[in-house]
């Protein structure tokens, strides 16, 4: 919140004008008043692996993260090229390939890549969408300097998360609304459903219906999944209520099975078709690949685009951008060491307890080492496992993340955060929701900000120009 | 709506329904288990029958004791029928039908599994169970509230109280089928009125105790009982009331997807021709039999609303 020289950024100069102003002890009553309101509403996140972990709850801090007009242009021209380029690149590796022959990106990254599929080589998802709805992390380590952290292209979640922010922050403290100019984005499930319908496929007459289609209650975004059907007014549907029907996917309603034009899945693609994928998937639909092939339904993010947001891929991003928009990206990459070289593997070796390493498939903080936290023992362990898998590992410096404020019983005190806004594709354009989800590391000097790991969330606001 | 929102919904209300009969039914039993030690374990064993769990009480504990029987149908996971089983698969099912639900009734559903989870975290004490037994009842008048007071009257809605009737129906039918007995003529009854406290505690398990004063006085009769639980159409837990509900919401549906269902010829039924004649011919006919009837109808409705709707494949 404050610049080097200590002086309170200028975004932030209404919103402390407010906080000195209030009383601190209300703040807190506000906080916690806050946490009740989660649970009643039951924004709750299932954590795999803890024992009686289901219901656990994301902390939330109160005091929103803010962003200045000029720098929310910024960033989302530069998140609106990269998603632009995402859609291009896989576009392209499902059908040419040309960037695999201008030897841009060398070709065992993807040959050699579980997320790759083949299946869907010269197959045209209808617009040409893939990555309908995409979310980029981005973290902050000066006053103009931005890093994008990693894509998501398969299915971002946290977006139910943005809105609640947003939704308690108004309950809780209505008045500051008044008195600083917030852009809305409240908007983002009709965008979604709008976005979503410009998709619909060859075989859609009329008005496209929409389902979204979630592994069930026991998934650790159900919460996010019913409200995202529940505000686009959708269907929220499973595997064991959709069929084909005369070559549709349709769902069985109490009056027989009605055609679904675009399926918003959160499955991920080996869960999709049993037929086609895993057999042992309950989660999805016999032959709806069939369907997807001949162009009886849309399905979002399509198949293989989780090739995109691949940790192995992401350190070509800079070439992926110039390659299909011909600019230089315009947010940058953070350097990343590819452990599958043999060079960068002894440098990362050698560097071990100042990076941090990740494993290219993991996602949720699992399995990732940050190495000015971890102990020797921890260290000497991870060692021995990218020795033994180089391939399956790329590794970072560690960035001097900035902080933002969060509300601590002593009052403000600095936290890492990260920022994944939400993107929506279609062929009428992009839209980017003003701010997005802001994860925050609640611990002192900690930078995993993954709310399996222990991290929160925070209201974060774009402020009109 | 889908067929499988269309069950969550009915099944929701459905157990909510139950968590309120099931505190209701230990209530009853509690009193006679504390003015009546002698007749304690008959008491809490005819209990454990009318919810239907009273084999897999056996299996697991074997003796009646009070404290026993409370902690099973309170809070034991392996009782299916306990409030703590019950109230998790009623949020269960408001979770899956979720969208088709106002804010307000998740948000009470919600509300009634937290607090429920909290309360139920130990076993109860003795002295603590009345309050207990009020804040499970109190939090199912909440979410029929919010479900009342907020919700579209479309299918889903009609789902919903189709389930809570059928459910309801269904307890006092147990009740009747359990407590038969007492109500039957025998030789030793002849000439007296029935055990006072016996038939007390067939009208507290249906909170009916009081209102039964305000019909009928003093008199307490066999027929009268009988005729109250099953025929009296002003009594919210009667056989008619439920029914002739039943009826009404399906009758609602049909007009809402506009096609004449099974189901709604098989409720007909049940309030036109089985619930349609006087008690003297019921209890003449034989009331065990009469009951155990309609158990059977209304399970066989309930299976026919399921293929109806399409609430699984």
């Amino acid at each position: 919140m404050n610049s080097q020289e200590g002086e309170t950024r200028s975004p932030y100069r209404d919103y402390c004008g407010w906080f000195e102003a209030e009383d601190v002890a209300r703040i807190q009553h506000k906080a916690v008043q806050a946490e009740a309101l989660f649970r009643t509403t039951g924004i709750t996140f299932n954590v795999y692996g803890a024992v009686d972990g289901d219901e656990r709850l994301i902390p939330f801090d109160v005091v929103p993260r803010i962003i200045s007009a000029g720098e929310w242009r910024r960033l989302s021209r530069g998140i609106e090229q990269r998603v632009r380029a995402l859609n291009a690149f896989l576009y392209d590796i499902y059908h040419r390939q040309e960037i695999l022959r201008a030897g841009r990106v060398p070709t065992d990254v993807i040959a050699g890549n579980a997320a790759f599929l083949p299946m869907m080589m010269g197959l045209d998802p209808p617009g040409g969408i893939y990555t309908h709805i995409s979310g980029t992390d981005i973290v902050r380590t000066g006053a103009n300097e931005f890093y994008v952290l990693e894509d998501n292209a398969r299915t971002p979640s946290g977006v139910s998360y943005m809105l609640e922010n947003r939704e308690t922050m108004l309950q809780m403290f209505p008045e500051l609304f008044a008195k600083v100019a917030v852009r809305e984005v409240s908007d983002y499930p009709i965008n979604l459903l709008k976005s979503l319908a410009a998709c619909a496929p060859p075989a859609c007459g009329g008005t496209p219906t929409v389902a979204v289609l979630t592994p069930g209650i026991h998934n650790s975004a159900y919460y996010e999944h019913s409200y995202l059907a529940d505000h686009m007014g959708a269907e929220l549907v499973e595997g064991h209520d959709l069929r084909v029907v005369d070559g549709r996917v349709a769902m069985r309603t109490t009056q027989g099975y009605r055609a679904i034009d675009v399926l918003y899945r959160r499955v991920d693609d080996d869960f999709l078709d049993p037929l086609n994928f895993r057999p042992d998937s309950m989660l999805g639909v016999p032959g709806i690949w069939d369907v997807y092939r001949a162009g009886g339904i849309t399905i979002a993010n399509a198949p293989g685009t989780g090739i995109a947001d691949d940790k192995a891929l992401y350190s070509y991003m800079p070439d992926i951008i110039e390659f299909y928009t011909g600019e230089k990206a315009l947010l940058p990459n953070v350097p990343t060491w590819r452990c599958s070289d043999p060079e960068h593997l002894r440098e990362v070796l050698d560097r071990l307890p100042e990076l941090v390493v990740k494993e290219v498939h993991g996602s949720g903080g699992y399995g990732m080492l940050v190495g000015p936290a971890a102990s020797k023992k921890e260290l000497a362990a991870f060692r021995a496992k990218l020795e033994a898998n180089p391939s399956n590992y790329i590794a970072q410096p560690t960035l001097s993340l900035s902080t933002v404020p969060i509300f601590t019983k002593k009052g403000l005190a600095p936290r890492h955060v990260d920022l994944r806004p939400f993107v929506l594709m279609s062929p009428q354009g992009i839209t980017i929701t003003p701010g997005g989800l802001t994860r925050v590391a609640m611990t002192r000097g900690s930078l995993v900000v993954n709310s399996s790991q222990g991290g929160g969330t925070k209201d974060t606001w774009v402020l009109e120009d | 709506m889908l067929g499988k929102t269309a069950g969550s919904l009915f099944w929701m209300a459905r157990y909510l329904e139950r968590s309120e009969n099931n505190a209701r039914l230990i209530d009853a039993g509690f009193r006679i288990a504390l003015t009546r030690s002698q007749t304690a374990a008959a008491e809490w064993k005819s209990v454990l029958v009318t919810a239907g769990v009273n084999q897999a009480f056996q299996a697991a504990h074997g003796d009646y004791s009070s404290a026993r029987v409370i902690d099973f149908l309170l809070r034991d996971p392996a009782n299916p029928s306990s409030i703590l089983s019950v109230i998790r698969q009623a949020r269960d099912n408001a979770r899956t039908a979720r969208t088709a639900l106002t804010r307000e009734t998740w948000e009470a559903v919600n509300t009634s599994w937290m607090t429920l989870v909290a309360l139920l975290k130990r076993q109860v004490r003795e002295d603590d169970l009345p309050d207990v037994l009020t804040t499970i009842r109190r939090q199912s008048a909440q979410v029929r509230g919010a479900l009342n007071g907020t919700m579209l009257r479309n299918d889903g809605y009609h789902f919903a109280l189709l389930g809570t009737y059928l459910e309801r129906a269904d307890n006092t039918a147990r009740i009747l089928d359990v407590k038969y007995y007492l109500l039957l003529p025998s030789v030793a009854h002849i000439g007296t009125s029935i055990d006072n406290v016996q038939w007390e505690t067939i009208l507290r398990s249906v909170s009916a105790h009081r209102a039964y004063r305000w019909l009928y006085g003093a008199e307490i009769s066999a027929l009268k009982i009988a005729e109250f639980l099953i025929l009296y159409r002003q009594m919210p837990r009667s056989l008619t009331f439920c029914s002739e509900r039943m009826e009404n919401h399906l009758d609602e549906l049909q007009r809402h997807y506009g096609d004449e269902t099974e189901a709604w010829r098989m409720a007909h039924a049940l309030v036109h021709d089985k619930l349609n004649a006087p008690i003297q011919s019921i209890f003449d006919g034989g009331l065990h039999q009469y009951v155990t009837g309609f158990l059977r109808d209304t399970a066989a409705l309930a299976r026919q609303v399921e293929r109806d709707y399409r609430f699984v494949e």
